[in-house]
């Protein structure tokens, strides 16, 4: 069986990442940092938040897209729960309902690659007078 | 919820939204007493007697955008079920602490689920709180605290997705090595 994994092998990981990171930084999509919000309290978590976000981090990663997955409470939505919020640099944020792994991966593909818009958006009326 | 992990992580968010800048998770899983206990403590604003005694009420919640916190309830309710209980200790400005008391042999007793999950999901989406994790079981005791994997990693954040992932995996290792999962 091999070693359990301890602090010293985070020193291994780190160098990797740097050496990533640096790539990025010389490549043409490095002003892509999506921000990605999953709402994750008692609503959220029950109708499985927790497997949308890990796979939001991990298909994110895969597909090459420097992006921050993390929580966030309860936007008022618990009636479409699993939500999300995607914010593109220099956009407004927009809040996807109803989504599953199989719709994050949508939102990924067409909303995060393209810029088109997928089913699912909740309308934000709080901008309206 | 489906299993203990989950209201861990449902838990954690009151800590959070408390401002909370340490939080403690323990969790003490013992087949030799056949219970398992978890407490997680913080040090936010704390909850005066009044509201303590409400809070396992869904009907009351302090937040605004929803008029039920089913959080703490449900938690109870599964705890109550396996005929352990519930306690919440808290004082203004010092911080609050509650404890989860299961009967692990009851027919109703959750499964602790992806704890690692959890945890490193935690640790990475509130980078400016520190976490302390320990877990404890009859053959040994783990513990990871945030304050330490930040120094190790120095510039990079905690919230890189392949730091997310080792996290996982360093925790999921330790924890089989002490045969809590």
């Amino acid at each position: 069986m091999s070693k359990i994994k301890s602090l010293d092998d985070l020193r291994k990981i780190k160098a990797i990442v740097e050496e990533k990171m640096k790539l990025r930084e010389n490549s043409a999509n490095s002003e892509i940092h999506v921000q990605v919000k999953v709402a994750m309290a008692t609503c959220g978590i029950a109708s499985g938040a927790k497997t949308v976000m890990e796979f939001m981090i991990e298909e994110l990663e895969k597909r090459n897209i420097t992006a921050l997955v993390i929580q966030t409470g309860c936007m008022g939505y618990c009636f479409a729960e699993p939500t999300i919020e995607v914010t593109m640099p220099g956009k407004d944020p927009i809040v996807f309902g109803y989504v599953d792994t199989s719709k994050a991966d949508q939102i990924i593909e067409k909303y995060i690659k393209r810029g088109e818009l997928v089913d699912g958006i909740i309308p934000k009326n709080y901008e309206s007078i | 919820m489906k299993d203990l992990s989950l209201h861990i992580l449902d838990i954690l968010q009151n800590s959070i939204f408390a401002e909370a800048k340490l939080i403690k998770v323990d969790i003490y899983d013992s087949n030799l007493s056949g219970t398992l206990k978890f407490t997680i403590s913080d040090d936010g604003k704390g909850m005066d007697d009044e509201i303590l005694n409400k809070i396992t009420d869904p009907f009351y919640t302090t937040r605004t955008t929803r008029k039920v916190g089913l959080g703490i309830p449900l938690l109870k309710q599964n705890c109550e079920q396996t005929g352990g209980s519930l306690s919440i200790y808290s004082t203004i400005n010092k911080g609050t602490s509650i404890e989860a008391l299961f009967y692990k042999n009851h027919f109703d007793m959750l499964p602790l689920g992806d704890i690692s999950g959890v945890i490193s999901l935690t640790f990475s989406s509130w980078s400016d709180i520190d976490f302390e994790y320990s877990h404890k079981t009859d053959f040994g005791n783990y513990v990871l605290n945030t304050k330490e994997i930040k120094e190790t990693l120095e510039n990079i954040p905690i919230n890189n997705p392949q730091v997310i992932k080792f996290m996982k995996q360093m925790i999921e290792e330790n924890l089989q090595e002490i045969n809590a999962i």
